[in-house]
């Protein structure tokens, strides 16, 4: 078994379409959290399918789109900094600031911009350079936290006193709950994420069901394990049987990764965080502790207060703060195709492989 | 970016496996995993293994799949 021809059947595929179709008379709208969804959802045509009763909303969850304009200037200032090399996860480089993006500093000002793709990389990097001070652009959600705490962790036992992590990791389960907490949108089931499952299991979840009584499924990222989600959340509804279940059993457990949770929470712990387009909320983003604040990119250079602390990333017509929060879509954009697209991005939403923007522009007639 | 694909561990060195990823190759970190073996799928994201895939339950899910199919129709 390989695990992803098996899940893309296309008989199977069409027996679930035809089974969610039969179900669904009332309108149900359900939000695929996680980008990586969206862009299944758009790759394998799955909203044509299905009956116009049923609406995919996409929402919060691409890492790169949600990084608030200040964190990617606080970004550029350090890659500006003498004797920096700094290291970025490829998506992020594009991602525009409140001025400019990481990519056209690059080109500017001469700064040693690196993309790597695992933090392993820029710890060879640290290791390769010890006159120079390496920093890696944090970013991502419960998926990727981990690795960058085992990072953190392994700096730590080798005894690498050039490396720093400037960390804007973003939590999942808050954001849920601020959305909901906002009242914008109407959402009657979630697709919830498969890979920061992984990492964090079902209990997270489990007070959306119980407070907001919306049912939550757990899914794996091929059109069988989409379309069974969706199956799922339209049967919940129906029935009226509302909780956190699991399609995506071969990676999810319950409990998740214990052992990743637990190096999570070694490493890291919770603080407020600024979304791009939304703004704060609480306990949603990842601070290095005190036991290894030595790698805190924070605490190791003097950052200037930066101009403008508010959210820069409303400042031209991209609307995607409004696409991240699941109130509009990107064609409601007057730059939508007309000045913005893949090639040049305007928000954050476009530049993102997994952005809501990228996904209609890449798949949409 | 949460991109994560299912890869098939071929040699194990202390907390590093090399992989294979559609013939190509490369390493992985070990670091958030337990009792993988050589063979063993794993979920491989940014450089490090998250979760050994469960044959099992991917077996289970598929059975009830077909069956979801053919009882509802
Ligand atoms: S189409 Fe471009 S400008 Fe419009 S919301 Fe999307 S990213 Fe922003």
């Amino acid at each position: 078994m390989r695990y992803i021809d098996e899940f893309c059947d296309p008989g199977l595929a069409k027996r679930l379409v035809e089974s969610i179709n039969r179900l669904s008379d009332k309108e149900i709208v359900l939000m695929e959290v996680c980008g990586t969804h969206t862009m299944a959802i758009f790759k394998h045509g799955i909203k044509k399918l299905l009956a116009p009763s049923i609406r995919l909303v996409s929402g919060p969850g691409c890492p790169v789109c949600v990084t608030a304009a200040q964190d990617i200037d606080v970004a550029r200032w350090i890659s500006r900094q003498k004797d920096v090399i700094f290291t970025t996860f490829g998506d992020m480089i594009r991602v525009p600031g409140g001025a400019s993006s990481l990519e056209r500093q690059k080109g500017q000002e001469g700064a040693d911009i690196r993309v790597v793709y695992s933090i392993l990389d820029a710890l060879d990097i640290a290791r390769n350079n010890p006159t120079k001070r390496v920093v890696f652009f944090g970013i991502g959600f419960e998926t990727t936290a981990p690795s960058i705490a085992s990072g953190i962790q392994l700096a730590s036992k080798q005894g690498l006193d050039n490396f720093f992590v400037y960390s804007c990791h973003k939590l999942i389960p808050p954001a849920m709950k601020a959305l909901l907490e906002s009242g914008e949108v109407k959402i009657d089931g979630f697709i919830c994420p498969g890979h920061v499952s992984t990492i964090i299991g079902a209990k997270p979840y489990e007070f959306i069901a119980e407070q907001y009584h919306i049912p939550c499924v757990i899914t794996g990222f091929e059109p069988l394990d989409i379309l069974q989600a969706i199956l799922m959340l339209v049967k919940a509804r129906e029935s009226g049987q509302v909780g956190v279940e699991i399609q995506y059993t071969r990676a999810v457990k319950h409990e998740g990764n214990v052992v990743a949770q637990r190096i999570l929470a070694e490493v890291f712990e919770p603080i407020d965080a600024v979304w791009r387009g939304i703004g704060v909320i609480p306990d949603s983003g990842l601070k290095i502790r005190q036991e290894y604040s030595r790698f805190d990119a924070l605490l190791q250079f003097e950052m200037p207060e930066m101009s403008d602390k508010s959210d820069l990333s409303n400042l031209s017509d991209c609307i995607c703060g409004l696409i991240l929060r699941g109130i509009a879509i990107p064609t409601d954009c007057p730059l939508f195709k007309t000045v913005c697209n893949t090639e040049n991005p305007v928000g954050a939403c476009m530049v993102s492989l997994e952005g809501t923007c990228a996904a209609y522009y890449k798949y949409s007639p | 970016m949460c991109l994560g694909i299912p890869v098939k561990i071929m040699k194990i060195s202390d907390s590093l496996a090399v992989v294979e990823i559609g013939g190509v190759k490369r390493q992985a970190s070990l670091a958030l995993v337990e009792d993988v073996r050589v063979g063993d799928y794993v979920i491989l994201h940014a450089g490090f293994a998250i979760q050994k895939v469960d044959e099992d339950d991917a077996r289970e899910s598929l059975r009830l799949l077909e069956e979801i199919g053919i009882c509802d129709i």
